[in-house]
């Protein structure tokens, strides 16, 4: 519980400081700012998707349905970061190089990602049995799993990409990493990852609710 | 051989030639992937074959065609199994294995069966030539290799859901954008006039996206195909 | 002796153990802490009205379904087997199975046969035809079958491999006198050859067993 308060300010810090800080990339100026909400935003849309896959498997191995509560739950939650950092990609590339969409791996990863997930819960839509659903919709985040990140560590490293290059790991670069900048944008990727865990709460927590009044309404009345 | 065990290879070729047999007597995914792949192709060098086209055109087009022109078909393996209720005879005659790879082996055959009609008739349709005939090849092996692998799982999973045809196509489509992307970008070195590079990395890549997903296909399928 | 497909005689060693299996299809409860031991030789019938569950059971006895609790045992010969292979073990006859319309009679068999890895030579699984009174469509498809002859193929289809265990729901569905002689004769001869279970509303069909389930409220 405390770490939701925790959370709450965090993220209050975060803002803060995004914009208070001297913009990190000074060719691009404010629009740099986007950083430290972009990046984290799909760092928890990915995480989301290794949660789902992880409890598919553990349906798989249990047939304990509650598991498949908690993918779903992981999967909604990370579907919403998935497109929050879409989006914001969007608006950054059309703001710095005059369109929204270019096609580089990166861009091309998170949205086989956002596929997967919408595809899951229309795959999820259209099976009724409980049972099957949670099997099918295992097995199918788990193949989605194994063939959209393959791409994400493979693909950027073939070829020129118009993405702004990854400074964590090579240090250095446009980005000024100074240590306010990388101290918020820590700070940020932690406080995202945080916030998608009070969230998959929450939404697991409404997938109960839901299975409750399902029953009652089968059973009672 | 009355009493012994027969191989794994030859109980996958079993499934094979019936699915092979039975597809010959109804012509029932053949029909559908040809007309697509033809009326598509029609329609596309009616509209825009005159000219040359320029190479990263031809490749998109190509890959366009073929995907959802096997889309089309790709899932029958599994679907009309279930539709007709000998999935149940399936189920308690060959182990799991046997069943993925002689699905996988007839999904692969129709394919290849596909391209080898359709490579042709795209060059001429289109007035295309081919620059690096070997590259070519070897993109559409691996690709198809790809593509099979991945939606033959796909096709078990809506059989089992007892879903037609749309679904396949979204939960197809974000597993092999993947493929997509890389199978257009060095088909394009392919063509006259179109981006260089050796296209190595490339083959490398796709090698290694069908190896992993047949691996992940064969090992998730008793999940699929078991209760 | 351990069962090995598709070979006759050596069946003795198999057994089916039920313990504590339970099965709910979501509200509808279809069998609670069933527990019982079948061995080469024992008939079983399962009974009930329309909609017990009669059908579900017997998917649980041949793999198709997994129990919600309890386990189900195929021992052979003392080694319990995988429910990956219970496949080898089982034939079974049902409406919700069917045989391959496009092909012919005998090349359903063989296909069945090949593909299970138990290959059967065409003079073997002609005379399987002889025994369910198919032997003058061999050479026919399926789909011209009437639904009395493709129940014969069913049975011809499920004893192929010479199953220790024999599931059979509705025996008798659309076969005239000729059929359900044979499906005496049937369950007569697996009276040495394995384990015969079937699920019937026909209370005559019930009196062929020696032990029964009653499924339903």
């Amino acid at each position: 519980m405390w770490w939701k308060y925790l959370t709450g300010a965090a993220m209050a810090g975060v803002i803060v400081a995004a914009f208070m800080l001297p913009a990190p990339q000074i060719q691009i100026g404010d629009a740099s700012r986007i950083f430290f909400f972009h990046v984290p935003a799909a760092l928890a849309g990915f995480v989301a998707f290794v949660v789902a896959a992880v409890y598919g498997a553990v349906y798989l191995k249990t047939r304990n349905l509650v598991a498949d509560r908690r993918a779903a739950a992981s999967a909604e939650v990370g579907l919403t970061f998935s497109t929050i950092a879409l989006i914001s990609g969007a608006i950054f590339a059309n703001v710095t190089w005059g369109v929204f969409w270019n096609w580089d791996p990166r861009e091309t990863t998170l949205l086989a990602v956002l596929l997967v997930y919408a595809a899951y819960f229309a795959l999820r839509q259209a099976v009724g049995h409980p049972s099957t659903r949670a099997r099918l919709s295992a097995v199918y985040i788990l193949l989605g799993g194994v063939a959209a990140p393959f791409l994400f560590f493979v693909l950027p490293r073939m070829y020129v990409s118009l993405h702004p290059r990854d400074t964590l790991v090579s240090g250095g670069g446009e980005f000024a990493m100074t240590l306010p900048v990388g101290l918020t944008f820590g700070a940020a990727m932690v406080t995202y990852v945080l916030l998608y865990l009070w969230l998959f709460q929450l939404a697991d927590r409404a997938g109960r609710i839901k299975e409750e009044l399902d029953y009652q309404r089968e059973h009672v009345l | 051989m009355p009493n012994g065990r027969s191989s794994w290879a030859g109980r996958i070729l079993a499934l094979l030639a019936k699915d092979l047999r039975a597809e010959y007597r109804t012509r029932y995914a053949v029909s559908a992937v040809f007309l697509f792949a033809l009326t598509t192709l029609a329609a596309v060098s009616f509209s825009l074959g005159a000219g040359g086209l320029p190479a990263h055109y031809l490749s998109v087009l190509f890959w366009v065609i073929l995907f959802f022109s096997a889309l089309s078909g790709l899932a029958q393996s599994f679907v009309k199994e279930a539709e007709t209720k000998t999935a149940v005879t399936l189920k308690l005659a060959a182990s799991d294995d046997v069943v993925f790879f002689g699905k996988w082996t007839f999904n692969l055959a129709l394919m290849l069966g596909l391209e080898i009609v359709l490579i042709p008739l795209f060059l001429i349709f289109l007035n295309a030539q081919l620059a690096r005939w070997s590259l070519f090849l070897s993109v559409v092996v691996l690709g198809s290799l790809g593509m099979v692998s991945a939606t033959t799982l796909i096709a078990a999973v809506i059989a089992a859901a007892g879903v037609r045809g749309a679904l396949f196509s979204v939960l197809s489509l974000p597993v092999l954008l993947p493929l997509l992307v890389p199978l257009v970008r060095v088909t394009e070195i392919c063509f006259p006039g179109g981006a260089q590079g050796s296209g190595i990395p490339e083959l490398r890549l796709l090698a290694g996206y069908a190896v992993v997903v047949m691996a992940g296909g064969w090992l998730l399928f008793p999940y699929v195909w078991r209760e | 002796m351990a069962y090995v497909a598709g070979q006759i005689g050596l069946t003795g060693g198999f057994t089916l153990t039920l313990d504590g299996v339970s099965k709910a299809y979501g509200r509808r409860r279809i069998c609670l802490d069933v527990s019982l031991e079948l061995k080469i030789g024992d008939r079983l019938a399962v009974v009930g009205p329309n909609g017990s569950g009669k059908t579900t059971f017997l998917k649980l006895l041949c793999g198709l379904l997994r129990p919600d609790h309890g386990v189900i045992h195929y021992t052979n010969d003392g080694v319990a087997e995988d429910r990956l292979t219970w496949y080898r073990f089982v034939g079974l006859v049902a409406p919700d199975l069917a045989l391959y319309d496009e092909l012919t009679a005998l090349e359903n068999l063989r296909f069945l046969s090949r593909v299970g890895g138990w290959p059967k030579a065409d003079a073997e699984l002609r005379s399987l035809l002889v025994e369910v009174g198919l032997e003058e469509r061999e050479h026919d498809l399926v789909v011209t079958f009437s639904s009395g002859m493709k129940q014969r193929l069913k049975y011809a289809a499920a004893l192929v491999k010479n199953p220790p265990l024999l599931l059979l729901d509705e025996p008798t569905a659309n076969l005239d006198e000729a059929g359900v002689a044979m499906f005496g004769r049937m369950i007569n001869t697996y009276r040495s050859r394995g384990i015969c279970v079937m699920a019937t509303n026909d209370p005559k069909e019930a009196e062929l067993a020696e032990r029964q389930i009653v499924m339903g409220r």
